[in-house]
C-alpha cells in the first residue's frame, strides 16, 4: 500500500519545519521525513541533557502535532523518482507518492585530511557538537576545536557545556577577515546577539586566528596536536580534536531527481528561484543545501518553498527577509575562505578515502575521479565519496564523479521487496 | 611519425589485451581512447572468468582464453580470485541436465563435476533449502576488469605503443581519422564494442543493458560464483528483458548480484523495476541477500552481435580494416582468446583454433 501526500519534506531542520508547516497552514497533507530519531536536523540537534533551544522547541512541536502533519522519524530516502519516494527505517521499506517535493536535507562537513585525521578521538566540529547533544561523555576531556566559520564557537560551547575542557579555538582565517566579519553582524541583530551569547559562553577560551591543526598525534588514538600559526608550532596534548572546515551542501538527492545544480567554488549546491522552485517541476529546495547560509535563512527558504509548494505564495516580506539572511552566507564564504595553507595539509600518506583506505600518493597521476575510482576503489566505498569527493575537489585534484544508486546504503529486502507500484520505470 | 603496424580503436578488455598481444609480437602499435581506459562495458562488467557450453564455438574460444588467463594469476590488481563457478539446480529436471553439460566441457578440456544435493550445501550452506544439486567447474575465477585493462594497456605502453586520447572519426584508405585532425596510417582494428557501427556500419551491434548490485563486506556468506543452471537460456535467449541469479564473492569480502538483460534501453540510468525483479530472482536462490546491504548499483551496456558470436577477424571488403567486437557478456572471459585470433591472422599465422566461426564476413555475406 502506498501512501500518498501533497507534498513530501525530506529532512526535518529548520528549512524542512518551517516547510512542513507553512505547507500544513494551507491544508495540505505533509510526509516529514528524518534519518534522525527526533526533528531538529544538526543545528536544532536534541540534547539529551538540555533538550532542544526554545525556538527549535516551539517550531518542533507545532511542526509534529500538526493534523496535517505525519512524522516519519529515523527514516531514510533510498531511491527517488518523480513523485514517489522508496523509505528505509528500521521496521521495513515503503513507499509513498507526492504531489510537490521539498528537499530540506540540508549539508555535510568539509573535513580535510591532515596527517593523524583517521584517529580515534579525531571527529569533524558538527560532528563533536552532535556527540556530545547524543550524551557522548566529554566531562573533563581536553578538547581542540580547530578549521574554520562560526560552527567552531558552536562546537566549542556545547563541549562546554557538557563537562569538556577546551583548550582552544583554531580558525584558520586571518584575525582581519574574523575581525571585518564581526564588524558586519550589526545587519543581522540576531546572528549578532547569537555571537555575543557564545562570547560569553566561551569566556576564558582562547580563540586564535590564522592557525591550523597540522597534525594530530598518537597511536591507537589521539594524544597530541601540533598546531601551527603566525607564533610558529606549539604542540598540545589532548584527549579529542574537532576539526570542520565548514559545510558541504547534500545535493545528491536532488541530483539523482535531474535538478539543476550551480557551482560555487569547487562545490556544487541546488539551483533554485525566488519561490525555491528548482529546474524539476513540483521540486523545491530550500536551506544549506541551496548554499550555506545557516539556520534563518533555512527557515525562511522553508517557509517560501513549503508556501509555494502548496500553491499559495508567499509573503513578500518573506522573501525580503530571506534576500537579507542570504547576504549573511555572502559574508561568511568571504572572510572564511579557506587559506592555500589548509590544501596543502595532507601528506603523500595521508589516507584520503577513509571507506576503502586510499592515500593522497595512490591517486598521482589521476586527472578524474571515474579513472581514480576504477584504478584504485577511491571513492567506492559506503559513503560514495561523500567524504574524499569533497576534499579532493578542494584539494585540486579533481571533481567529485557522480553517485550511483541507493543515495544511502539500503538493505537488499528494501530494493527488491515487491512494493506496490514498483511496477512502474523509474522514469516515468 | 603517425605511421603504425597497428591502430587499435578502443582501450576496453579487448582493444587492451589486443594491444598487449600485439606489441609483444613486435608490431609498433597506437591506441585510441578518448575516455576512461576500461570505462565502458569493462568496468561495468562483474569480471567472471567462465566458459559456457551452450554453443561448442564460444566454449572453444572460452577455454583457449581461460588457459591464457592463466598468466595473470599472480598480478595483484586483477584481484585474481580462483572462486570456481557452482551452478545450482533448482529442481530434479535441471539437474538431470548436468551430465550432458559435463561432457560437454569435458569435449573442450574442461573439468566439472556433479554435485549432489548434500555436498551442494556443505560448499554453500546459505543456498535456499529444497535445490536439487549443482556443478562445479573449480578452476574458473573472478578478476577486477578495469584494473585489467589497465594492466594490458601499461604493459603495451612499456613496449612503446602509443595512447592517442582523441575520438576516432573515420577510417579511410590509408588508416584512421582523429577527431583533434590528425591522421595515424596503418591497418586499423576497431575494437569500440557497442559503439562498432559507428565506424563500420556495415556490421550490425545491439546494446543489452545489464544492473549490477554490489554490497557491503560479507566474508565468506558465499564462497563459489553462483549462478542458475537455467542462466543460458536467460543470457542467451532473445528475450526482450530477462534476469538471473548470478552471485560474485568479490576478494574485498563484498557480494556482487546479477543479472539482468534488456535490449532497447539506451539510457544508463538504474531501473528499480528491473532491480526488483533481479533481486526477487536471487533471494528465491539466496534468502541471506535480503538482510544485506547494498551499497552501489550500476548499469552496463552488453556489445551482441547479429548471431551472438564475435565479430573476429578482417573486415570484409576491406584489405587493412580489422575487428574484434561483440563478444556481449564473455568479453573478459574472452578477451585473451580473441586477441591471439585476429592478430595472428593479420600476421599471417595459424590460429590456435578454428577462427572460421568469427569471421565477420559470415554476417556481412
Amino acid at each position: 500500500m502506498t501512501e500518498r501526500y501533497d507534498i513530501a519534506v525530506v529532512g526535518a531542520g529548520p528549512a524542512g519545519l518551517a516547510a512542513a508547516l507553512a505547507a500544513a497552514t494551507h491544508g495540505a497533507r505533509v510526509a516529514l521525513i528524518d534519518a534522525q530519531a527526533h526533528a531538529g536536523g544538526q543545528v536544532w540537534r536534541k540534547d539529551v541533557a538540555h533538550g532542544w533551544p526554545r525556538r527549535a522547541q516551539a517550531a518542533i512541536t507545532q511542526a509534529l502535532h500538526h493534523p496535517h502533519v505525519t512524522w516519519l522519524a529515523q527514516t531514510q530516502v533510498v531511491h527517488a523518482d518523480p513523485h514517489s519516494l522508496l523509505l528505509e527505517s528500521a521496521v521495513g521499506a515503503q513507499r509513498i507518492d507526492y504531489a510537490a517535493l521539498v528537499l530540506a536535507n540540508g549539508a555535510r562537513e568539509l573535513l580535510l585530511p591532515f596527517p593523524g585525521w583517521t584517529l580515534p578521538g579525531v571527529t569533524g566540529a558538527g560532528a563533536l557538537q552532535a556527540l556530545a547533544k547524543q550524551g557522548w561523555p566529554l566531562q573533563g576531556r581536553r578538547v581542540v576545536i580547530a578549521g574554520s566559520g562560526p560552527l567552531l564557537l558552536a562546537a566549542a560551547a556545547t563541549a562546554r557545556r557538557h563537562g569538556a575542557h577546551v583548550l582552544g579555538i583554531y580558525e584558520q582565517a586571518d584575525a582581519a577577515n574574523v575581525q571585518r566579519f564581526a564588524r558586519s553582524l550589526w545587519r543581522w541583530p540576531q546572528k549578532a546577539m547569537q555571537a555575543a551569547l557564545l562570547r560569553g559562553q566561551l569566556a576564558g577560551i582562547p580563540y586564535r586566528c590564522g592557525s591550523v591543526v597540522r597534525t594530530a598525534h598518537g597511536d591507537s588514538a589521539l594524544r597530541a596536536v601540533t598546531v601551527e600559526s603566525a607564533r610558529g608550532s606549539e604542540r598540545l596534548d589532548c584527549d579529542q580534536l574537532a576539526v570542520g572546515y565548514g559545510l558541504v551542501p547534500n545535493t545528491e538527492l536532488a541530483q539523482s531527481l535531474g535538478c539543476r545544480l550551480r557551482q560555487q567554488g569547487v562545490h556544487a549546491s541546488v539551483e533554485v528561484d525566488a519561490m525555491q522552485r528548482s529546474s524539476v517541476a513540483h521540486i523545491y529546495a530550500a536551506g544549506e543545501q541551496c548554499g550555506i547560509g545557516g539556520r534563518d535563512s533555512a527557515w525562511l527558504e522553508g517557509s517560501i518553498a513549503g508556501h509555494a509548494a502548496a500553491g499559495a505564495p508567499a509573503a513578500a516580506s518573506l522573501l525580503r527577509q530571506q534576500r537579507h539572511a542570504r547576504a549573511f552566507a555572502q559574508a561568511l564564504e568571504t572572510h572564511f575562505a579557506l587559506q592555500p595553507r589548509v590544501r596543502t595539509l595532507a601528506q603523500p600518506d595521508t589516507l584520503i578515502c577513509r571507506c576503502e583506505d586510499i592515500s593522497l600518493q595512490a591517486l598521482d597521476g589521476y586527472s578524474d575521479a571515474r579513472s581514480a575510482k576504477l584504478a584504485t576503489r577511491c571513492g567506492m566505498g559506503a559513503c560514495q565519496g561523500r567524504i574524499c569527493g569533497a576534499a579532493l575537489a578542494e584539494l585540486g585534484r579533481f571533481p567529485r564523479s557522480g553517485t550511483r544508486p541507493p543515495l544511502f546504503p539500503a538493505r537488499l529486502a528494501s530494493l527488491g521487496d515487491n512494493l506496490s507500484d514498483n511496477h512502474r520505470e523509474s522514469s516515468v | 611519425m603517425n605511421s603504425y603496424d597497428l591502430i587499435i580503436v578502443g582501450a576496453g578488455i579487448v582493444g587492451t589485451a589486443c594491444a598487449d598481444y600485439a606489441s609483444e609480437q613486435g608490431l609498433r602499435v597506437a591506441i585510441v581512447e578518448p575516455g576512461t581506459i576500461g570505462g565502458g562495458a569493462t568496468a561495468a562488467a562483474m569480471g567472471h572468468l567462465v566458459a559456457m557450453d551452450d554453443d561448442p564455438a564460444e566454449l572453444a574460444l572460452a577455454h583457449y582464453s581461460l588457459q591464457l588467463w592463466e598468466a595473470f594469476t599472480g598480478v595483484p590488481q586483477l584481484e585474481y580470485s580462483r572462486c570456481g563457478t557452482l551452478w545450482v539446480a533448482a529442481n530434479e529436471r535441471e539437474y538431470a541436465l548436468i551430465p550432458t553439460k559435463i561432457a560437454r566441457l569435458a569435449a573442450a578440456s574442461i573439468k566439472a563435476e556433479l554435485i549432489e544435493r548434500e555436498r551442494l550445501y556443505q560448499l554453500e550452506p546459505a543456498l535456499a533449502a529444497g535445490l536439487a544439486g549443482g556443478m562445479l567447474v573449480a578452476r574458473e575465477a573472478v578478476i577486477y576488469p578495469p584494473a585489467a585493462a589497465r594492466h594490458f594497456l601499461d604493459r603495451a605502453l612499456a613496449r612503446g605503443t602509443v595512447l592517442h586520447r582523441s575520438h576516432a572519426t573515420a577510417i579511410n584508405h590509408t588508416g584512421l581519422q582523429l577527431a583533434d585532425h590528425s591522421l595515424l596510417s596503418g591497418p586499423v582494428l576497431v575494437a569500440t564494442g557497442c559503439a562498432l557501427p559507428q565506424l563500420l556500419p556495415q556490421l550490425p551491434m545491439r546494446a543489452r543493458k545489464g544492473h549490477l548490485v554490489i554490497t557491503d563486506r560479507y566474508p565468506n556468506l558465499v564462497h563459489h560464483q553462483l549462478l542458475e543452471l537455467g542462466y543460458a537460456d536467460s543470457a542467451h535467449g532473445d528475450a526482450d528483458s530477462s534476469v538471473a541469479f548470478n552471485i560474485q564473492p568479490r576478494p574485498t569480502g563484498q557480494i556482487l548480484i546479477g543479472s539482468s538483460r534488456e535490449y532497447g534501453s539506451t539510457a544508463a540510468d538504474v531501473s528499480m523495476a528491473t532491480v526488483t525483479r533481479m533481486l526477487q530472482r536471487c533471494f528465491r536462490y539466496l534468502p541471506a541477500l535480503r538482510q544485506l546491504q547494498a551499497v552501489r548499483i550500476w548499469t552496463g551496456f552488453r556489445p551482441v552481435s547479429a548471431d551472438g558470436l564475435p565479430y573476429l577477424g578482417r573486415v570484409p571488403g576491406q584489405a587493412e580494416v580489422w575487428v574484434a567486437a561483440g563478444h556481449e557478456g564473455l568479453g573478459v572471459s574472452t578477451s585473451l582468446g580473441s586477441a591471439r585470433l585476429v592478430i595472428d591472422q593479420l600476421l599471417g599465422r595459424a590460429t590456435a583454433i578454428d577462427a572460421r566461426p568469427y569471421d565477420p564476413a559470415r554476417i556481412a555475406a
